[in-house]
């Protein structure tokens, strides 16, 4: 399996990671996403993470690198359901997750998302 | 020692072997779940690190005792070109290609030890102890 799904709802693109994420698969998420938004014209991408029971400074960097990319192309990004140990090991680590919005679960997220696409 | 596993890191894919091998010691260990996830991820940090920096190599993995305290011992070795300034490599930020800057220096915060020694004639070893009472 080399490719995560994506799955187009409305203004919305949605994504949930529910396998070990490797390092291609990250790359291939961050094109795919990129690709999508431009295609759909998506306004947001909400990304789950809380089937993963670890982030490294690489999948981080990925979700940065897709909350950026999004942003130049109209869209909003938020990350949903990260694991409190995440949250925790991340901070300690020094991952700051710049420009990356978050939210608790996904209902919250899509809130999230569509106030932002309203401002 | 109570125990050794031993992975290879020759690819991306092998960081999951190496995640994997970790989460079953801390899970055999009674590693509670934030302990788990902080060994866990500064393993595949150190693990990248072998991959990136090191030009691949392996991981010994080991269940220690000290004073009546169990850890996990991992010792991640390769036979790349070494790091030439080991202090400046463990400092946050530092970084020489393709990291965030946040590998060694990250990794160090989430277990109790961090060393790095160097290997001859090449490579360096770096070792990582997380005990199962850390505080």
């Amino acid at each position: 399996m080399d490719r995560i799904p994506i799955l187009h709802v409305g203004a919305l693109l949605l994504v949930t990671i529910q396998v070990d994420m490797h390092d291609q698969l990250a790359t291939n998420l961050q094109e795919d996403l990129t690709l999508r938004v431009s295609e759909t014209h998506a306004k947001g991408v909400l990304i789950d993470i809380s089937a993963l029971d670890i982030v490294d400074s690489y999948i981080a960097r990925v979700v940065g690198n897709i909350a950026q990319m999004s942003r130049i192309l109209d869209a909003h990004t938020v990350l949903v359901g990260m694991r409190p140990p995440v949250a925790m090991t991340l901070v300690e680590m020094g991952v700051s997750l710049d420009g990356v919005s978050t939210a608790l679960n996904v209902d919250k997220g899509i809130l999230l998302l569509n106030k932002k696409i309203d401002d | 020692m109570l125990g050794a596993e031993y992975v290879c890191i020759k690819t991306e894919d092998d960081l999951l072997l190496v995640r994997n091998c970790v989460r079953q010691l801390a899970a055999s260990l009674g590693f509670g779940v934030l302990d788990a996830t902080r060994v866990m991820t500064a393993a595949v940090e150190l693990g990248r690190n072998t991959l990136i920096h090191g030009e691949g190599g392996h991981m010994q993995a080991a269940i220690i005792m000290q004073r009546n305290t169990k850890g996990i011992r991992l010792d991640f070795e390769d036979t790349g070109p070494g790091i030439p300034d080991i202090d400046l490599a463990l400092t946050d930020g530092y970084t020489s290609k393709n990291g965030m800057g946040l590998g060694l220096g990250g990794a160090k915060r989430l277990v109790n030890e961090l060393t790095i020694v160097p290997l001859a004639p090449r490579g360096v070893r770096v070792r990582a102890i997380s005990w199962l009472d850390r505080n």
